[in-house]
């Protein structure tokens, strides 16, 4: 069916303009996981694109495809996951065909991450400075002089006092914010064009959220790094992100820029999910507004996934499956906004 | 810490309390030592008299007192066969089961280290499939029957070592060791690779089972993540994170081992404290049998508090845990 070939270009203006030289152009990407019951379809036909110094935000329940997403990005999905479809294009460079050894070049050079726990994400028999270094050298070449001194910059870069002595320390003498910010300065080593930040203030004290977020985008406007910031907390999305995609059921289901996202929702879901949030900062783990929970992705139902819960689903709903179309300053996949429900 | 050292301590304490309470009680219950020591025509004054000598006459809680007494000082009496100190004789006896044990925890760790982490890291292989396979005989196996094995082939059919003995042995003060002789070092072949076979299998099998552990957890993902490449992810990043149990066990299991060695030195007459002990059983020669309980306990306990300070050792957040 046309309707499910491809998704329209994001025409989102900053987006489109710097198209060509997008650090992340993701086009129809389909991830599946073939299990005894079945292949599970994971992520259906997602799209997206992040311009040089532009943080797009991923927003969406728990189980929605989020950090699949971004695994898939990073050519990290484990076995028996597998890209079914689509294409990835990091930095211009199509990267979803590449072999093991060949994306191991591009992780860390081309594309940086930083995950959900700093406290599990470093090494805890090396020291600091040990994981910068050899870290910095991968991708560099430098002397070991040399990256100690770039190591040196870099954890002055990421906020952190002392950094001389804080080099020859192990990771458990760093508190959970010191330790993301080491995660943080490790992501940029390598200076990527990209870097994918799943969930990464979810395990911090509240408090120390805001400061890491405020890192997060000082250090990707300055480098003019890409991000996708994976997150549950629309706080977080409206504080640091420039757009936002919303997910769905393995599906995007909205995208726009982050105020017209989040004060003019267009999909009924989004719509749900915003007034289902008192105050910004309450975390988005179930839809308590909206009736039901979001399916398995074995009970994906015909059509649009959202029909079971959705109060205004209509026939065709339940038949096809839509695609983003525009709808009012943003991009919304519902008939609403593309022919209508019937 | 320093509690926990002497929680440690007392805790080394009551556990060898507790087996010479066990080898003291052998003494009492596998027959009266004054029957064992004295011939039959002994007059009822020369038993009375050794009675006394012995201590025999004094209540349970004294006689048992004594025992510790003089087993802490390294007095173990002297050996009912031969009339030497049991001590001396066990001590005579140490270097050769050392040494054989030694070398076997070295070729498990040599063998079953790397054999570990192939099968992690190529579970699909049919080479990794063929280890683990093998690995399931290893441990099914009784030690004799490897030990008889390894002689038929390698001595009785190709020759290439000694069927049993220590070879040749060198003299360094009072340890005496078979490693410096060419006799010495063929000897040591086989009886160390049938004791180790059995180790290299549990080496093997816990290095394979903390790699996918290992494999599995965060900072693995977040190293990949940073472009570290698989050789330097496999043996620089996880091995190392495994290394930890594996000391523990290897250190723990040379008490095992020394134990073990019991079965090995029968099959291949290695002239260690496990066939002294075999003897000492044949002739009922209860204080060698008490004293090699007691040491091979000890050498149990030392490794097990060695092994907990090594662990702060190589773990940096144990270092830290006395703040
Ligand atoms: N190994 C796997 N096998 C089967 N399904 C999986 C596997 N890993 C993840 N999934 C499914 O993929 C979906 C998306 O997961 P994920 O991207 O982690 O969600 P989130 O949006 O919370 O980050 C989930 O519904 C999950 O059930
Ligand atoms: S397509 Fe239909 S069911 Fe899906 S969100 Fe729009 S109205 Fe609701
Ligand atoms: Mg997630």
């Amino acid at each position: 069916m046309m309707m499910q070939a491809v998704s329209p270009p994001d025409p989102t203006p900053d987006a489109a303009a710097l198209g060509a030289e997008a650090v992340l152009e993701v086009s129809n990407l389909t991830v599946e996981f073939p299990t005894r019951r079945g292949v599970l379809t994971a992520i259906d036909n997602v799209s997206m694109q992040i311009a040089p110094g532009e943080i797009l935000g991923v927003v969406g329940e728990s189980g929605a495809g989020k950090s699949i997403t971004g695994l898939a990005v990073l050519g990290l999905l484990e076995a028996p996951g597998r890209i079914a479809g689509g294409e990835i294009h990091v930095a211009g460079r199509r990267i979803d065909m590449l072999s093991e050894d060949e994306l191991t070049k591009v992780r860390g050079r081309e594309m940086g991450a930083i995950f959900q726990d700093p406290l599990t994400a470093l090494n805890p028999l090396f020291t600091i400075g040990v994981q910068l270094v050899e870290t910095i050298r991968l991708h560099s070449g430098l002397s070991k002089e040399a990256a100690r001194d770039r190591a040196l910059t870099l954890l002055r870069e990421v906020g952190i006092p002392a950094p001389r002595e804080r080099l020859s320390q192990y990771p458990h003498q760093f508190s959970g914010g010191m330790r993301q910010r080491v995660v943080i300065a490790l992501a940029l080593a390598a200076e990527p064009a990209l870097i994918i930040a799943d969930e990464p203030t979810t395990a911090l004290d509240v408090s120390i959220q805001a400061q890491i977020t405020a890192l997060l985008r000082r250090l990707c406007k300055d480098h003019r790094t890409g991000v996708m910031l994976v997150t549950h907390d629309m706080g977080v999305i409206a504080e640091t992100a420039d757009r936002v995609a919303v997910m769905y059921s393995g599906r995007m289901v909205e995208t726009g820029r982050v105020k017209d996202v989040i004060h003019d929702a267009q999909h009924p879901y989004t719509k749900g999910l915003m007034a289902a949030i008192p105050s910004l900062h309450e975390r988005v783990e179930t839809l308590t507004q909206i009736d039901g929970a979001m399916p398995r992705l074995n009970a994906r139902p015909e059509g649009c996934a959202f029909n079971p819960r959705c109060p205004m689903a209509g026939p065709r709903c339940r038949r096809e499956n839509p695609v983003l179309a525009p709808a009012g300053r943003n991009q919304a996949a519902c008939f609403l906004h593309d022919g209508g429900t019937e | 810490m320093l509690a926990f050292l002497i929680k440690r301590f007392a805790n080394a304490i009551f556990v060898m309390l507790s087996v010479s309470f066990i080898a003291f009680m052998i003494f009492r219950f596998v027959g009266d030592p004054v029957e064992l020591m004295l011939n039959e025509q002994a007059t009822q004054e020369q038993r009375d008299d050794l009675r006394t000598r012995l201590g025999l006459d004094q209540s349970f809680i004294a006689q048992f007192g004594t025992f510790v007494g003089n087993a802490a000082k390294g007095d173990f009496g002297i050996s009912f066969r031969n009339q030497q100190d049991v001590l001396a004789m066990i001590a005579e006896r140490f270097p050769a089961t050392f040494e054989l044990v030694i070398v076997a925890t070295i070729i498990s760790l040599v063998v079953g280290i790397p054999m570990g982490v192939i099968t992690a890291i190529r579970r699909q292989t049919w080479y990794a499939e063929a280890m683990q396979f093998t690995s399931i005989i290893g441990v099914s196996l009784p030690s004799f029957v490897v030990g008889i094995g390894l002689i038929l082939i390698f001595s009785v059919w190709l020759g290439w070592f000694p069927a049993f003995g220590r070879g040749d042995t060198v003299q360094i003060g009072w340890w005496s060791t078979g490693l410096l002789t060419h006799t010495g070092r063929m000897s040591i072949v086989l009886p160390a690779l049938s004791l180790s076979l059995f180790q290299i299998t549990l080496v093997m099998r816990l290095v394979r089972a903390e790699m996918l552990e290992v494999l599995r957890s965060d900072f693995i993902k977040f190293a990949r993540a940073r472009g570290i490449p698989a050789r330097a992810i496999h043996f620089r990043h996880a091995l190392r994170n495994c290394l930890m149990p594996v000391v523990t066990m290897t250190a723990m299991q040379i008490g095992g081992l020394i134990a073990f060695a019991l079965v090995t030195e029968t099959v291949f007459q290695w002239p260690g404290m496990g066939l002294l002990f075999i003897q000492a059983v044949t002739f009922v020669d209860v204080p060698i049998m008490a004293a090699y309980l007691c040491i091979v306990a000890l050498i149990f306990v030392l490794l097990n508090t060695i092994v907990d300070i090594t662990y702060a050792v190589i773990d940096p957040r144990l270092r830290g845990a006395e703040k």
